[in-house]
């Protein structure tokens, strides 16, 4: 573990949304509104295009999490890990054709009860540079 | 929306295959959450659901009590607990806890009859 090491970055991972890839994430998780499938409605309701669920935000930035959570200056012991929690903080809709550049932080390290928790920041902005979401990450590795 | 309200309750069986699709959709392949016989090798029962797929349970009850509209689901937190399994029903139950400024905090949790595998989450959405 390289406690020395927590508020490094990861920076530029570009993810470019597709509306078949929105609607494959929505059957999978039971989103049926037709906004998230259905590029007139979406447009009636006032999207660009198909607009994607909030938590896309999973497909877009979860990608940007891997080298962070791999990195050997984090040091994780992969084994004994668990998700332990998860927050999200959304700002403009992201619809098909946009692409979403997520930076990572690792912005905190500490234990409790034989517990090390690693905290991780994403934040993700549009092709115009609005904030789309903001994600704090917990992963929790047991001890042993 | 008022203070005290519970939201419609979010009911939901995933069958056996959810978990691949969301394997799929998401990028996430942990032999844990697809294969049953990997799952049991590591001493699960089975095969366990995806915890994100779980929180998009809750944020669809979210974004439900929202009036549908994903523009109005602002935040979402959860933690993790118990693990879930395909082919039991999932119940997502909440409650409004405030609402100010055209903002209601939703207490809200997903559970597997008593085993409640997602806690102490809180939804943020824009009420009209």
């Amino acid at each position: 573990m390289a406690a020395e090491n927590v508020g490094k970055t990861w920076k530029g991972f570009t993810y470019e949304v597709g509306l078949e890839k929105i609607r494959e994430y929505a059957n999978a998780v039971g989103s049926s509104e037709p906004v998230h499938h259905d590029r007139d409605a979406a447009r009636e309701a006032g999207f660009r295009d198909v607009v994607a669920p909030p938590m896309f935000v999973v497909v877009y930035s979860a990608r940007a999490m891997g080298p962070a959570i791999f990195d050997p200056d984090v040091g994780m012991d992969f084994a004994r890990m668990l998700h332990g929690s998860q927050e999200f903080v959304w700002g403009e809709p992201v619809c098909a054709g946009d692409a979403i550049t997520t930076d990572v932080e690792w912005k905190d390290l500490s234990e409790r009860d034989g517990k090390q928790f690693f905290v991780f920041e994403s934040v993700s902005r549009n092709q115009d540079g609005a904030e789309v979401a903001r994600g704090t990450w917990t992963n929790i590795v047991r001890g042993g | 929306m008022n203070q005290g309200d519970k939201i419609d309750e979010l009911r939901v069986t995933p069958d056996k295959y959810v978990p691949h699709r969301y394997a799929g959709a998401s990028g996430d392949f942990n032999p844990i959450h697809i294969d049953r016989e990997f799952a049991q090798a590591v001493g699960l029962p089975s095969n366990i659901l995806h915890g994100l797929w779980g929180m998009a349970q809750v944020a669809r009850a979210a974004q439900a009590a929202a009036g549908g509209d994903p523009r109005h689901v602002k935040r979402l937190a959860v933690q993790f607990r118990g693990m879930g399994f395909p082919e039991q029903e999932i119940v997502v139950t909440g409650e409004v806890t405030s609402v100010s400024d055209g903002r209601a905090v939703i207490a809200t949790e997903a559970a597997q009859g008593d085993n409640r595998i997602i806690r102490n989450a809180e939804a943020e959405i824009e009420v009209g």
